[in-house]
């Protein structure tokens, strides 16, 4: 399996780390994986209620060194 | 020393411009020959498309000659590039001239895709190009009542413009008479109204106190032109009578072609504006993939870190400053009142309330872009 493509959206206040996964994941293929680094706690929220309400696959959530580590997986 | 700029956007003019007045005894004495590379003749000021499209400003306004914006010492060519061979430290132009460089600048900004979006082209209207504005400013100058959508395509260019659109589209059916007959209704990609948090914050009140309503976590995926109905990645199917949509962007097909960045984008260093991997290639404005706003403000205080560097480069031997994520974007609330975003990679915006100086200032700015973008301002 392919490491999981990184985005990484730390510090950043527009577009914001939503909005870049969302620029990613339209180019993606089903199946991809993406890994979203953001440094904004609304992240932990906003990203699985967006893969959730599309269908996408939230594959993990973890911080590390007050980063957010948020793997999902393109479904559909 | 041979420094290649190719593009003549915002970002390619000021960072020619400003290295050009830093390096003036250099280019005379022949140590420094400073190219230009653009595929237009003309410079348009873009924030203008917003006021064409609302009968404000017309389309001859938002244009000057690009040489005429250039320093004399800038040798100037319209002949855009075909292929980029950083390998051989070249660049091919369309007209077949290859031009060999020790620093290149890649600048060549973004566009619309709405073609990539099913029926978007065919159902909805966009204000991102002169034709585009001029038509929909026909649109609304006919549109006597009924539902107007606006939705957003991810990414895209200047993000306030989707906001500024809400309130312009208030003032002008309101001054027309049939604000009442109107129902406007934002559709938005992220879970809050504007990716800005404050922005969101500032906003959301307001839209309620006018009768904007609003729908988030909506992602464009394909328009029925014949029904007129908009259909959202999320499920949702929306009814309009008018559709007003911001494409979805990428960068040039150059770009994409010679595997450049992905969607365009050039992966770039967030602080030396390097494009990774290589040393003597930077990429500045729209083209970069920073998780930065895409604006002309972004593309000047990129363009003035770059150009210092660069000279400082060609003087010292090192460069002397980092881009620290910073943009300043005004917000138009309206016909007669505006506020402004100011920001950086660690300090988040703080906005004020709307004001009508901010407004007359912006207006002021409409004009001040060309000093911006000679490099003075």
């Amino acid at each position: 399996m392919s490491e999981p493509r990184i985005i990484d959206a730390r510090d950043t206040f527009c577009p914001g780390p939503l909005m870049e996964l969302i620029s990613y994941m339209k180019r993606a293929s089903v199946g991809d994986e993406l890994e979203l680094l953001s440094t904004d706690k609304g992240s932990v929220n906003d990203v699985p209620e967006w893969i959730a309400k599309v269908g996408h696959e939230l594959i993990s959530s973890e911080q590390i060194d007050n980063v957010w580590h948020i793997k999902v997986r393109k479904a559909k | 020393m041979k420094i290649l700029v190719v593009g003549g956007g915002t970002a390619g003019t000021i960072v020619a411009n400003n290295l050009a007045r830093r390096l003036t005894a250099e280019t005379r004495s022949g140590k420094v020959q400073l190219t230009m590379l653009s595929a237009s003749d003309r410079h348009m000021y873009q924030p203008g498309l917003l006021y064409v499209a609302f009968g404000q400003m017309t389309p001859d306004q938002l244009y000057r000659d690009q040489a005429s914006l250039l320093e004399p010492t800038i040798d100037f060519h319209v002949d855009p590039v075909k292929q980029f061979m950083l390998d051989k430290n070249q660049v091919m132009t369309e007209a077949g001239r290859i031009h060999s460089y020790d620093i290149l600048v890649i600048a060549t900004g973004s566009r619309i895709v709405p073609d990539e979006t099913p029926g978007l082209t065919e159902g909805a209207e966009f204000f991102y190009t002169e034709a585009s504005a001029v038509k929909l400013y026909k649109r609304l100058r006919e549109f006597q009542g009924g539902r107007i959508a606006v939705a957003i395509g991810v990414p895209h260019k200047c993000p306030v413009a989707p906001v500024e659109l809400m309130f312009s589209l208030h003032d002008y059916f309101k001054a027309r008479g049939i604000r009442d007959k109107v129902h406007l209704k934002y559709y938005y990609p992220i879970g809050r109204i504007h990716t800005i948090e404050a922005v969101a914050k500032w906003a959301k009140p307001e839209f309620d106190s006018i009768g904007i309503e609003y729908e988030t976590l909506f992602n464009i995926k394909e328009v029925d032109a014949k029904n007129k109905i908009l259909k959202s990645e999320e499920g949702i199917d929306v009814e309009y009578d008018l559709l007003i949509v911001v494409p979805q962007h990428r960068g040039m097909e150059v770009i994409e072609r010679d595997n450049l960045g992905e969607g365009g984008w050039i992966p770039t260093d967030r602080h030396s504006l390097a494009m990774k991997g290589h040393d003597n290639v930077y990429v500045v404005g729209d083209t970069t993939n920073l998780p930065v706003s895409k604006t002309g403000s972004a593309a000047h205080f990129q363009a003035e870190v770059l150009a210092e560097n660069i000279a400082s480069i060609i003087k010292i031997g090192a460069p002397v400053r980092d881009y620290d994520g910073k943009i300043y974007c005004f917000i138009e609330a309206g016909r007669d009142r505006a506020t402004y975003s100011m920001f950086d990679y660690e300090t988040p915006p703080d906005l004020k309330p709307p004001s009508k100086p901010m407004h007359w200032f912006k207006l002021s700015y409409n004009q001040m872009y060309w000093t911006s973008v000679r490099g003075l301002l």
